[in-house]
This record gives C-alpha cells, sequence and structure tokens, in this order.
C-alpha cells in the first residue's frame, strides 16, 4: 500500500469541483481545479459492426461529437469530455477503435481551433481477455490488442487512458451470487490487485510515453454488478455496499502505479480514491439512469470533478439525438456545480448538503457515499498492511457506521437486510491479515479450475 | 414416507444440504436433503416421486418466496445445492432410464459477448427447477447451439445477451435455428433485450427475470 495517510483528511474539503491533485489536459481543461465538466458517454443502438456498417458507425461518432460540441457553443459550455468506450469489436479490430478516435478528435480540434472550446478524449479499450475461459490475463493475445489500442489510439487524440478491468471476475461472479464476502476479497484484493499492478504499469508506460495521461481504472464489473443485483433485490444491499468499500484498495492500484486520473464514471469506489490520493474524479448519478438504475442518483454528485451518463444509446428523442440531450443534462447540472463554485465554499458545501442528505439515508450504498462516511472509511483503508487487510479494514468500518445507522433509526432497512450484518463482519473478520496465509487458505477452497495462478503471478 | 418426503421438500426450501451444513443456522446438527434423500431410496420411494413430490415442491416454495422479495439469491442458491445433493441419488436412476427429468434447457451467451452472471442465475435457477442444463458459456456461436440441437431434440434453448451491438447476432442465431426447426422453442432476455425486440425476431420467449422462464418451461413441460 503506497498511500498511508489521506490527501483530504477533512469532510469539509471533500466536495466537487477541485482535487488536490487536479489534471490539465492538452486543450486545456483543468480536471479538478475548480470547474466540473461532464462527461458524455454513448453507445451505438443494435447494430452488426464489421467492414461493411463501419463508415456507418465512423459517420454515427463523428455526429455524436459534433452535435454534442455545437450544443455545448449554444450553452456557453466551458468545456467536455468524450469517453469512447469500445465495443469488443472495436478492440480486437484495433483498426476500428484507432479510426474512430482520429475522427473524434477531429472534431474536437476543429471546435478547438474555430471556437476555442475546450474537449478531450478519454479512450477506454474493453478488457477483452475474458474472452478465454479460464481467462489468461498475462499472455492472452487479448491482451495484445488492448494495448496496441491504447497505443495507437493515443496517438489518435486519445488523451485520457483508462480501462474497466476484470482481473479476478471469473472467481467474482459465483462468489457474489452466493455472497461469500471471503471468495469476493480473494477475487478483488488478491487477483485484482495483481492483474491491476500487471496491467497499469503497461498503460501508465504508454501515456508518459506520449504525454498522455493515465486516467484511472473502475470497479465496474465487480461493485456495479453487485449495485445492479441488489437493485433488482437479487442481493442485499448492505452485502453491496461492502462490496462497494472492497473495490476501493483493488482500484486503488491504477494510482498507485502511476495514473493521474480523472478515475473514470463508473467507479463510484472513485470518492473514496480522492480522499485518499488527492486525484480528481468522474461520477455518475442520476444522469446515468439511461444505462442502469441505482440508488445513488444525487449523492454520486457530491465529489465530482466530472459529471456522467454512462452510456446512452445514439437513438433519436423528441428533442433530439439521445447523445446531445444527455450533453444538455449533464452541461445544465454542471452550470449549477460551477454557479456554487463561483460563490464560495459555503455554498458548495450547502449544495452538497442537498445532494447528500436527500439520498443518504435511503440506501446503505448511498450511505457509505457521504463524505464524512468516506473518510471514515477511507480512513481505516490507508492503515491496511496490504491491499487485502485495507479492504478488510474498510469493509469492517463501513458496515460498523451501516449498523449503528440502522440502529439509530437514521437508515432505512429491513430484517431480511439485517440478518446479513453479523454474519459479513463473522466472514470478514475470518480474513487472516496476512495474505500469504489468506491465499493458502482459499487456495483448497476456490475453483482451482476457474482461473490460472500463474497469469496473477500467484 | 409421505412425511420424509415433506422433509425434504423443507430441506431444499431452507437449503440444508446434509447434516454437516451449517445453514440454516436453526436447522444445524440435522440430517439434510442428501442423508433423507438416501432414507426415501431405502425405504422404497422412487427417483420421480422424490424429484416430483420433495425436490420441486421444495425449490417451488423458494421460488414463490424469491419472487415476493422474501429472499435473496444466496438462499435460493443454497435451496439448489440442497437439491443437488439430493439429485445425486437420483441421477443414476435417471441415467439408467428408470426415471425422467422434467426436461432439457439449452442455455448461453451469444456471439460476441462476454456477459453471464444473468445468464448462469438463469442456468441455476431452471436446473433448481429440475431441469437438465446444458450451459454453453459465452460467445457462443449460432453453430454451437444449432449443433447441441441436434443432440438434444426435446430441449428449449435460451439466449442472452447484454450489449446493443450482439442483439444482432442474437436475432441471427435465433433465425439460424428456427431456419432448422420451427418448432425448436427460443427464449432470450438480457439487459436491451425487449418484448418487441422478442416479437421481431420471431423468438418464443422474452422474460425480464428467471421465474418468468421457469414458468414458461413449466407449461411446456405439463
Amino acid at each position: 500500500m503506497k498511500f498511508r495517510k489521506l490527501a483530504i483528511e477533512s469532510r469539509e474539503d471533500l466536495f466537487f469541483g477541485t482535487a488536490p491533485s487536479p489534471v490539465t489536459t492538452r486543450r486545456g481543461l483543468i480536471i479538478g481545479g475548480g470547474k466540473v465538466y461532464p462527461e458524455l458517454n454513448f453507445t451505438l443502438p443494435p447494430m452488426y459492426i464489421n467492414d461493411e456498417t463501419f463508415p456507418d458507425i465512423r459517420n454515427q461518432y463523428r455526429e455524436i461529437v459534433r452535435s454534442a460540441l455545437q450544443r455545448a457553443l449554444e450553452l456557453y459550455s466551458e468545456g467536455v469530455v468524450f469517453e469512447f468506450e469500445t465495443l469488443i469489436e472495436m478492440t480486437r479490430n484495433p483498426s476500428y477503435g484507432i479510426d474512430i478516435v482520429k475522427v473524434m478528435n477531429e472534431e474536437c480540434e476543429n471546435y478547438f481551433v474555430k471556437h476555442g472550446l475546450k474537449s478531450e478524449i478519454r479512450l477506454t479499450p474493453n478488457d477483452l481477455r475474458e474472452f478465454d475461459r479460464p481467462p489468461r490475463q498475462r499472455t492472452s493475445g487479448y491482451l495484445d490488442a488492448m494495448l496496441e489500442l491504447f497505443e495507437e489510439g493515443a496517438k489518435a487524440g486519445g488523451d485520457l487512458l483508462s480501462i474497466e478491468s476484470t482481473g479476478g471476475k471469473e472467481i467474482f461472479d459465483d462468489a457474489l451470487m452466493h455472497c461469500n464476502i471471503r471468495e469476493i476479497a480473494f477475487a478483488l484484493n488478491v487477483l485484482g490487485v495483481r492483474d491491476m499492478e500487471m496491467l497499469w504499469k503497461r498503460i501508465v508506460k504508454i501515456a508518459d510515453s506520449q504525454g498522455k495521461i493515465a486516467g484511472g481504472d473502475t470497479a465496474c464489473g465487480f461493485g456495479n454488478t453487485a449495485m445492479v443485483l441488489a437493485e433488482k433485490k437479487y442481493i442485499s444491499k448492505i452485502f453491496a455496499a461492502v462490496v462497494r468499500i472492497m473495490t476501493v484498495s483493488r482500484t486503488l492500484v491504477a494510482i498507485e502505479q502511476g495514473a493521474k486520473g480523472p478515475d473514470k464514471d463508473c467507479g463510484y469506489e472513485g470518492v473514496f480514491l480522492k480522499a485518499i490520493t488527492g486525484t480528481p474524479i468522474s461520477m455518475e448519478g442520476k444522469t446515468a439512469a439511461c444505462a442502469h438504475l441505482s440508488p445513488l442518483g444525487n449523492i454520486a454528485g457530491a465529489c465530482a470533478d466530472l459529471w456522467s451518463n454512462e452510456s446512452v444509446q445514439n437513438i433519436k428523442l423528441l428533442a433530439d439525438m439521445a447523445p446531445t440531450v444527455y450533453f444538455e443534462q449533464l452541461t445544465y447540472d454542471t452550470r449549477l456545480f460551477n454557479q456554487a463554485v463561483a460563490s464560495g465554499k459555503s455554498d458548495i458545501l450547502n449544495l452538497q448538503r442537498y445532494m447528500v442528505e436527500s439520498d443518504m439515508y435511503f440506501d446503505p450504498q448511498a450511505f457509505i457515499l457521504a463524505p464524512e462516511n468516506v473518510i471514515k472509511i477511507s480512513s481505516e483503508i490507508v492503515k491496511g498492511f496490504n491491499h487485502l487487510d485495507a479492504a478488510k479494514k474498510g469493509a469492517l468500518k463501513g458496515l460498523s457506521l451501516i449498523e449503528e445507522a440502522i440502529m439509530e433509526g437514521r437508515l432505512k432497512s429491513s430484517e431480511m437486510e439485517d440478518a446479513y450484518i453479523p454474519l459479513l463482519k463473522d466472514e470478514l473478520s475470518s480474513i487472516p491479515d496476512s495474505e500469504d496465509k489468506f491465499i493458502a487458505e482459499m487456495d483448497g477452497i476456490i475453483d482451482n479450475t476457474k482461473y490460472i495462478k500463474e497469469e496473477y503471478g500467484l | 414416507m409421505e412425511e420424509l418426503l415433506k422433509q425434504i421438500a423443507h430441506c431444499v426450501e431452507f437449503g440444508k444440504i446434509n447434516q454437516a451444513s451449517p445453514y440454516p443456522p436453526d436447522m444445524k446438527g440435522e440430517d439434510g436433503a442428501d442423508e433423507l434423500t438416501v432414507r426415501a431410496l431405502e425405504q422404497g420411494a422412487t427417483a420421480e416421486e422424490i424429484l416430483t413430490d420433495a425436490l420441486i415442491v421444495g425449490m417451488g416454495k423458494v421460488g414463490v418466496k424469491f419472487r415476493e422479495n422474501k429472499v435473496f439469491v444466496p438462499q435460493v442458491l443454497m435451496s439448489a445445492k440442497a437439491m443437488s445433493a439430493a439429485m445425486a441419488h437420483l441421477k443414476p436412476l435417471f441415467a439408467s432410464g428408470t426415471a425422467k427429468r422434467k426436461g432439457t434447457f439449452i442455455i448461453g451467451t451469444v456471439q460476441g459477448d462476454l456477459h453471464d452472471i444473468g445468464k448462469n442465475l438463469v442456468a441455476m435457477m431452471v436446473e433448481g427447477n429440475g431441469y437438465e442444463v446444458i450451459d454453453l458459456g459465452v460467445d457462443v456461436e449460432a453453430a454451437k447451439f444449432l449443433s447441441e440441437a441436434e443432440k438434444y431434440p426435446d430441449a428449449v434453448i435460451g439466449l442472452s445477451a447484454l450489449l446493443t451491438t450482439t442483439m444482432a447476432n442474437m436475432e441471427d442465431t435465433v433465425k439460424a435455428i428456427k431456419e432448422k426447426d420451427p418448432k425448436v422453442k427460443v427464449c432470450i432476455g438480457g439487459a436491451p433485450v425487449t418484448q418487441d425486440f422478442c416479437n421481431k425476431i420471431n423468438a418464443d420467449l422474452y422474460s425480464p427475470d428467471p421465474q418468468g422462464l421457469v414458468e414458461y418451461l413449466d407449461e411446456l413441460a405439463s
């Protein structure tokens, strides 16, 4: 664990728009430097992706960016980040992805030169290694395609490099369905951490060699899968909240390896990363309901430096194409954030208070994201002897905060939910401080056919 | 015998796998579905009786609770594990042809798509309700579904997709299956999938949750 103390120690210093280590982009956006900018995300409608359809696909991406930039001008927006999260075919065949980055970058550059409008592209190749079962995290040919897209996509105009890496997911998914917190710790905080170390070393090297910015990772496939299943009432919300906390030490590894932020939007663990490391973060809340439901609509914005919509299909709505519509929504939200910033800290904290208090007592997953709880939990995380111990300490702290709030009648819960608290406490407490001991314990329990130890350096 | 079958159903409903299993805490030390099934067979119950009058009854009850949001998935999976423990004793009898399963369900995530948590959940729920499940995994080409359907001609096929861009592959797969044999039933699911899409691609069922699929399979099997 590289970070042993918090970059933001006081709850009053943890808020939107400002991060202790802001990031300045090529066209001059200062993320975390006192303003919140929109981060627009989009995907294609149902369609094939092949050589025949590619001209249309390229055109769709160009039009999405052009239309958003045009609307940005009309709304006097000061800047925007576009996230290009590739679809599988665009990573498997990196030339597709690279070509789309070029097209998007041409539009960004055009509006920058003509109008001074600042925009950047976050390039997020998807993690293809899951195609192999069990995945070959280090030796798969898919890794080569991912790294090629990072390398060439950065040259083509992708300035912020990010990924939703999936190391450990082959163990995590089943563990999640069974609510087995020890196996989840093994997946996230043993396997995931090792994979992140390997992967982010490489991404940072690519970014550094080109003067680009290594943004950050997200445990979307872990924490958000838990959140979505809890939202469907398939698993307990308290359990999902604990899983979220356990993603923190895993995602922190990107920054330990040299990522500078902004952390990715769908990583709600980003708020803990901001407190621990001071890097700026992207967050998504009510404006991401187009992609998934959540109990975090307002509170997610409390500490955001970029404000995102996660993903919306490029389809026509009554007003305009959906990405343009969502850009407008994000822009009005960021105007509000920035108006509070312009008015001073007490107004920032007032607006933040409304965001936080309107959500935090309805769901434990929202509760743990309240800035005062983020600071308390993060303070425990940085005491960890290693990433596993950090996850355990953070999770136990979060659990005790949740329990206290339920007992005091502040946080909504139910008997079904409450039953998880003692079970989780026992299971978490049974995780030894020594990582080697834990790995040895789990060796006889985890299905060894599902993952390849050597691919994680074990 | 009736009492013994009720006890097995109770074990399945509450996820009591065997005597050693600590779950549920209030049944600690008691015999589970494992031991009680052996006893029932020794006392002359047939495999079909145990399956129909105990295991499926227990799974049915936990399925209702799940639908009514009275239990979470892990409890359902504990029930499924209890059922599997019992099924381990029944399977040799099914394999020898002396008893029958409710049916066969082939499932997979369509080509180009890696998402499988929903697919896995469906597979577990269907298996837990007495069906044999052939899980083809993720990124499954249409040809693979066709070859499996040939091996299991009475099977129902389930397709899963999470990406808007793999819905096209779902459409192709349904088309290939129906072209080969229009009688084969194809069920679809996944976040971007809708009833309209189901109608458009000529699939037989869209269900937003596993329970809807199980009910459909039960209707077909009855």
